[in-house]
C-alpha cells in the first residue's frame, strides 16, 4: 500500500510552518494594525506617528494628522479642557498617566469613546523626548459606566428622598415651636443621629385647663418607621390623657394600657418617658413629675448648684404587666432651671476607649452651667453634643424650663 | 485644626527670605509646582498650599457655599497669610488663582507686594466682542468629562477618604495622584473657575503686577493675555516659549526665571 496522503508528519509539516509564519509578523503590522490605536506626539502635543487602527477609527487620513494636529485638537472640548487641567499635568509629573476616559472626534463630527494611556519615552538622561499614547475602544464600557453612574445617581436621588420623607415625618412627632408660657422660660433640641432614620425620642409642652401646662419627654425603643408608629402613638396618648385627669401617674398608666393593648403578645413595644405637669405662681413654679424608666431630670439651681431629681418607682412604659409609677413634686424658684433630656447623652462615646460620657459628667456639666437658663442651658448641651460628633450615635432629645431671675438675662 | 493644616502648606527656603505664594489652578495642587519650587526656594521664602478641597487639604473642611466662588478660595489665601503673619507676599497664582490673587490683593492690598499671574484669564466663556475661547455649552462638557472619570475615582479614593488601614496600599495610590479629587468637590471648582467673571477686577490693581503666558495655550490663548495685561494698569506682559496651560511643567526654567526676576526686582 503506497501512500495516499499526507500522514501525521505531512499534517505536522503543513500546518506548524504557516503558523509560526503569522507569528512571526512583522512589527510593522503589528504596530499598524495592532486591536488598539497608537499615537506618538511630542512634547508639545504634535502628532508624529500614528497607527491605522486609530485612524481607522477617526476616518482621517494620516497626512491630515501627522505634522499638523494636536492630540487635544482630537479631543472633544470638554476633554480637551480636562486634558489640559488634569492629563497633561499628571503626564508630566508623573512620566505616566493610565486609564482615563476620553471622547475623540472623528472626521465625521461623531464621538468615540476611548480609554488613554500615556507613557513619557525618555532619552539616557532622563530627559523627556516624546509621549507615546494607547487608545482602546471603550464604547461598551462606557456605556455600562454610564448605566452605573445613572444607577448611582439614582440611588443619591431616592436617598435624598428619604432623609426629605423621614425629616417631615420627624417634625410631624415634634412641636414646630414651643408654646410661650406665662412667667416661664422653655427651650428644647433635637438632634437626629441620622438622615436616613426617624428617631425615637419625643417632647412636648402644651396647655391644660386651669392654667396649667402638660410636659414629656421620652425615648421610644428602636428607630426608623416602627419606632416613628410608637412615638405617634405615645405623643397623642399622653395629650389626650392629660386633658381628661393631668394627674401625671394617671397619664403614665393610660400610656402603659394603650401600648399594652396596641402591641400585646409576642411584639411589645416601650418607651421610657418623664411626664410633669407645670402650674406658673406668681414668683416661680410648681411642677409634678413622673418617670416611666426614663433618665432623672437635672435641676440647676439659682445658687450654682444642680442635682438629679430621681422620680424613684418608674418601671419602663408599655412592657411590664401593671407597671407602677409614681411621682415627686419640684418647686422651681426665680434663676432656677430643669432640664430634661433621653439617654443619647449619656450614652455617647467619648474617646477612643468607646467610654461612655455617663451621668457624674452630665452633673459636673451642670454644676458649671448652673445658674442657667433654659434657652442658655440647650444651648450649651447643644455645643456639649455637637463636641460628641462620631461619639454621639443615637438620637437625643433635651428640653428646659427655667423661671427668670430677678433682674437676669431672659426676665 | 488650624489653617496650616488644613490647607497643607508647606514652607520652603531661608525663612527670613522675600515671601513667593505659589497658587495652584483647577485639577491638580501644590504638585504642580515641583519643578519651580526648588529654584525659588534658593532666593525665597516659598510658600506653597493646597485649596480646601484639593490635593491633601482636610476635605472635610470643604463647604459647597464657599468654594462656589472665588471668595471662598480667597479667603483660603488670606487665612494663611494671617496665620503665618505672611507680609509683603508676591503671590504668584496659576490659571483660576491668578484671579484668587486679584481678589486677595484688593481685599488685604497691605499684605501683598507684587501679583505674577500665570496662564490667566479673567472668564472663559465668550462674551459678546470678549473671546474666552469657550461657551456654557463646552463648560458643561467639562463636567461630563469628569463624570466619565468619576467611577476610576470612586473606586481607588473611596477607601482611602472612609479610612480603610487594612489596606495600605491605596494609601501609594494616594500619593501618586496629584489630579484626584472628590468629584462632587471638582465639579464645584470646575464651575467657579469656568463661569466665573472677574474682567472688572482687574482695573483695580495697584500693585506691579506680571503677566505669563504660552505661546500655544489651549485654555488661555494668546487674546486672553493681552486682554490681562491691557486692564491692568503698568503690568508687564512674558510670552514664554511653551506649549500648554502649565508652563511651570513644560518650561520649568523658563517660568522660574520669570518668577523669581520679578520677585527680586520688587523685594
Amino acid at each position: 500500500m503506497t501512500r495516499t496522503g499526507p500522514g501525521p508528519r505531512g499534517n505536522e509539516g503543513d500546518g506548524a510552518p504557516a503558523f509560526s509564519a503569522l507569528l512571526e509578523d512583522s512589527a510593522e503590522d503589528l504596530y499598524e494594525n495592532a486591536p488598539c490605536g497608537y499615537l506618538s506626539t511630542r512634547l508639545d502635543g504634535r502628532i508624529a506617528k500614528v497607527n491605522t487602527t486609530l485612524l481607522t477609527w477617526l476616518g482621517y487620513t494620516r497626512d491630515q494628522l501627522v505634522g499638523h494636529r494636536r492630540f487635544s485638537d482630537l479631543l472633544a472640548v470638554g476633554d480637551r479642557i480636562y486634558h489640559e487641567t488634569h492629563f497633561a499635568p499628571l503626564l508630566r509629573m508623573q512620566g505616566e498617566v493610565g486609564g482615563v476616559a476620553l471622547e475623540l472626534l472623528t472626521a465625521g463630527g461623531g464621538r468615540l469613546p476611548v480609554l488613554v494611556t500615556s507613557m513619557v519615552r525618555t532619552g539616557p538622561d532622563g530627559e523627556p523626548l516624546l509621549i507615546r499614547t494607547t487608545l482602546f475602544d471603550a464604547r461598551d464600557r462606557r456605556a455600562y459606566e454610564r448605566e452605573l453612574l445613572r444607577a448611582r445617581r439614582e440611588a443619591d436621588r431616592e436617598r435624598a428622598r428619604l432623609q426629605r420623607l423621614a425629616s417631615t415625618l420627624q417634625r410631624t412627632l415634634l412641636p414646630p415651636a414651643l408654646p410661650e408660657v406665662p412667667g416661664v422660660r422653655t427651650a428644647a433640641h433635637y438632634h437626629i443621629a441620622s438622615p436616613d432614620q426617624v428617631g425615637g425620642d419625643f417632647y412636648d409642652l402644651f396647655p391644660l385647663a386651669g392654667g396649667r401646662w402638660g410636659l414629656f419627654l421620652g425615648d421610644v425603643v428602636g428607630k426608623g418607621a416602627e419606632a416613628a408608629v410608637v412615638t405617634s402613638l405615645a405623643r397623642y396618648t399622653l395629650r389626650a390623657a392629660a386633658v381628661s385627669d393631668p394627674d401625671p401617674v394617671a397619664v403614665l398608666a393610660r400610656l402603659d394600657a394603650a401600648l399594652e393593648q396596641e402591641y400585646r403578645g409576642d411584639d411589645p413595644r416601650y418607651c421610657t418617658v418623664v411626664f410633669g405637669l407645670l402650674t406658673p405662681s406668681p414668683d416661680g413654679c410648681d411642677l409634678t413629675l413622673a418617670s416611666g424608666g426614663h433618665p432623672p431630670a437635672l435641676l440647676l439651681r439659682a445658687d450654682g448648684t444642680a442635682e438629679y431629681r430621681h422620680t424613684p418607682g418608674g418601671q419602663i412604659v408599655g412592657i411590664l404587666p401593671e407597671a407602677r409609677f409614681a411621682s415627686s413634686d419640684v418647686r422651681l424658684e426665680p434663676g432656677d432651671t430643669l432640664m430634661l433630656y433621653t439617654d443619647g447623652i449619656t450614652e455617647a462615646r467619648t474617646d477612643a476607649a468607646r467610654n461612655r460620657y455617663g451621668e457624674e459628667a452630665l452633673l459636673d456639666f451642670a454644676t458649671a452651667l448652673a445658674p442657667t437658663t433654659a434657652a442658655e442651658a440647650v444651648a450649651a448641651t447643644t455645643g456639649l453634643l455637637a463636641g460628641f460628633g462620631d461619639g454621639l450615635d443615637d438620637d437625643t432629645a433635651v428640653m428646659a424650663v427655667s423661671v427668670p431671675a430677678p433682674g437676669g438675662r431672659d426676665g | 485644626m488650624n489653617t496650616r493644616d488644613r490647607n497643607n502648606v508647606v514652607l520652603l527656603g531661608p525663612e527670613d527670605g522675600p515671601v513667593v505664594m505659589l497658587a495652584h489652578g483647577f485639577g491638580c495642587d501644590q504638585n504642580l509646582w515641583r519643578l519651580v519650587a526648588p529654584r525659588l526656594a534658593e532666593d525665597f521664602r516659598v510658600v506653597l498650599f493646597d485649596y480646601v478641597g484639593s490635593g491633601r487639604s482636610d476635605l472635610s473642611a470643604w463647604r459647597e457655599e464657599r468654594y462656589s466662588t472665588l471668595d471662598g478660595y480667597t479667603e483660603d489665601v488670606l487665612e494663611i497669610c494671617r496665620e503665618l503673619d505672611l507680609r509683603r507676599v508676591v503671590f504668584v497664582g496659576h490659571s483660576v488663582s491668578a484671579m484668587v490673587g486679584v481678589l486677595a490683593a484688593a481685599r488685604e492690598p497691605g499684605r501683598f507686594a507684587g501679583l505674577a499671574l500665570l496662564t490667566p484669564s479673567p472668564r472663559y466663556i465668550d462674551d459678546g466682542d470678549y473671546r474666552g475661547g469657550f461657551s456654557e455649552a463646552d463648560v458643561d462638557e467639562l463636567l461630563e468629562s469628569l463624570d466619565s472619570n468619576y467611577l476610576g475615582w470612586s473606586a481607588t479614593m473611596a477607601p482611602v477618604i472612609m479610612g480603610n488601614p487594612d489596606r495600605p496600599e491605596l494609601g501609594d495610590e494616594l500619593a501618586n495622584s496629584f489630579c484626584r479629587t472628590d468629584p462632587d468637590i471638582a465639579r464645584v471648582f470646575a464651575r467657579t473657575t469656568f463661569l466665573s467673571d472677574n474682567r472688572a477686577d482687574l482695573a483695580g490693581v495697584t500693585l506691579p503686577t506680571l503677566v505669563v503666558e504660552c505661546a500655544q495655550d489651549a485654555l488661555a490663548p494668546p487674546e486672553v493675555g493681552a486682554f490681562v495685561h491691557a486692564r491692568i494698569p503698568g503690568s508687564r506682559l512674558v510670552t514664554l516659549d511653551a506649549t500648554g496651560h502649565c508652563p511651570q511643567l513644560s518650561a520649568p526654567e523658563a517660568t522660574s526665571r520669570a518668577l523669581a526676576a520679578f520677585a527680586a526686582e520688587i523685594r
